[in-house]
């Protein structure tokens, strides 16, 4: 299963995700935020809007691969993936 | 009279408590959080927040134990299908402007709340959508009656409507452009009688608990616009406040002036008084039984948006806008160059507060005639409210 690693900020704002490894189940992206979101109520609405978009200001990598569909999180993970969420750098 | 302030800033909501050496502020939440609007629900005792988290979305956030602990409250979110119409951009070809375009609704800002009575809550929202909550803020739903107005465009679920809408946007959208309600008040006698103001449309109001809304506009004047007095010139209140004991009596601070209506918001009346400083600003007070009277922190023009010439000064009226008074006393006369944004003027009795974007917050205990400095360092300040 996919293994996840998230921006401390995410960690600070939903302790339920900081006991690690954190290991879910997911074969895209769209499938590990759910289950995520499963494990802490709450979490995907702050990656994703309400429509399920990646929020402009956050970024998404698979392996050392940025995501490319923000609209669906449609990208694949695969069983030995490590995905990681973090906040974007947008300036300032 | 409350002994407490609540304080939203850019950084954190703060407490302001009085005690016996004074007024005295502390971190009460959301350290390093933007805070656009912090209140005490009357009814409950339950302390929110209405967060803008930057890269995490707008976020509610309530305490119901005075504070001690926070939590994500059910958030409020757009339903699915719920469309608006945007703006078009100006042109980059010379070709002129396009029509408006639909665009899927999501959130952008929580800016303001008010509540009604036991277990209901009302919160304004950019892009422009009312939110109530008849269950203490358990669930929450999308006004259909004011996003589906025909001024906005009709129902947009399934299809155009009308083509096109008569409101536009404010910058405070998060860096998007799109309208914003930032005033919503309660007539105190009736609970489903409710007044919102837009960025920028103008107001509105339903009797009927948001089922039937119509715009209350007659009267304001539109400086920029070729028809100023139309119904859908463009009007831009900053802020909209009622007299809770005389209910008939409402204030509108305005982007072209300051306006008062002494008939529930039938018509407005523009009581302006710019050579007394009176003129532009974002946020007005209103005393709790004299609906004549009120304050304002005014800024010099719109093309300034600071203090008049260095000095920071409250214009009260005590006559429904006839005259005004400069109050200065115990307020900072030279290189002052406070903004006071639209949330963050409150009155409470003889006491009122304020707090500016250079993170100082000011109180009166005598209505006005003198102030106190209270802070100098807070984050730039969003709201103010006792409670």
């Amino acid at each position: 299963m996919p293994t996840v690693e998230l921006t401390s900020h995410l960690l600070h704002l939903f302790p339920a995700l900081r006991e690690g490894p954190l290991v879910v189940e997911g074969r895209t992206v769209a499938e590990v935020v759910a289950a995520l979101e499963r494990r802490a109520p709450g979490f995907a609405f702050y990656v994703c809007d309400e429509a399920g978009r990646m929020r402009q200001h956050v970024l998404a990598y698979v392996g050392d691969r940025r995501v490319t569909d923000r609209g669906t999180l449609s990208d694949p993970v695969g069983p030995e993936s490590r995905v990681l969420i973090v906040q974007a750098l947008s300036g300032g | 009279m409350s002994d407490r302030i609540l304080v939203g800033t850019r950084k954190g909501t703060f407490a302001v408590r009085r005690g016996p050496s004074g007024w005295k502020p502390s971190l009460l939440g959301h350290g390093g959080q933007g805070v656009n609007y912090a209140a005490r629900d009357p009814f409950t005792g339950t302390l929110w927040a209405l967060l803008g988290h930057g890269h995490w979305g707008a976020k509610l956030s309530r305490s119901k134990d005075d504070g001690a602990t926070w939590a994500d409250a059910p958030q409020v979110k757009y339903p699915a299908g719920a469309r608006h119409y945007v703006p078009p951009p100006p042109s980059e070809t010379g070709a002129g402007e396009g029509a408006p375009t639909l665009k899927p609704a999501t959130l952008l800002k929580l800016w303001v709340m008010d509540f009604p009575r036991k277990g209901r809550v009302l919160v304004g929202t950019i892009p422009g959508g009312l939110f109530v909550s008849d269950d203490g803020g358990e669930h929450w739903e999308l006004n259909r009656g004011l996003w589906d107005h025909e001024s906005r465009g009709g129902p947009l679920w399934d299809g155009p409507g009308n083509g096109t809408t008569k409101w536009f946007g404010t910058p405070a959208a998060e860096g998007d452009f799109a309208p914003g309600i930032h005033s919503v008040v309660t007539h105190p006698k009736d609970p489903d009688h409710w007044i919102v103001a837009i960025s920028t449309a103008g107001v509105f109001e339903t009797r009927d608990a948001g089922r039937t809304w119509r715009s209350r506009n007659q009267g304001l004047v539109m400086d920029y616009a070729p028809n100023p007095t139309d119904e859908w010139a463009g009007h831009d209140p900053h802020l909209v406040v009622r007299c809770p004991n005389q209910p008939q009596c409402l204030w509108q601070q305005n982007h072209c002036g300051v306006f008062f209506s002494d008939d529930g918001a039938a018509t407005w009346r523009k009581v302006s008084a710019p050579d007394a400083g009176a003129h532009f600003g974002f946020p007005v007070a209103v005393d709790r039984d004299d609906g004549r009277t009120a304050w304002l922190v005014p800024g010099k023009s719109d093309m300034h948006r600071t203090t008049i010439d260095g000095g920071l000064m409250v214009a009260r009226t005590t006559d429904g806008g006839t005259t005004w008074t400069q109050l200065r006393k115990g307020l900072p006369q030279e290189h002052a160059y406070d903004v006071v944004y639209r949330h963050a003027l409150h009155g409470d009795g003889d006491r009122l507060a304020f707090g500016s974007t250079t993170g100082n917050l000011y109180v009166s205990e005598d209505r006005g005639d003198s102030w106190r400095t209270v802070a100098n360092n807070l984050p730039p300040v969003y709201s103010v409210r006792f409670g």
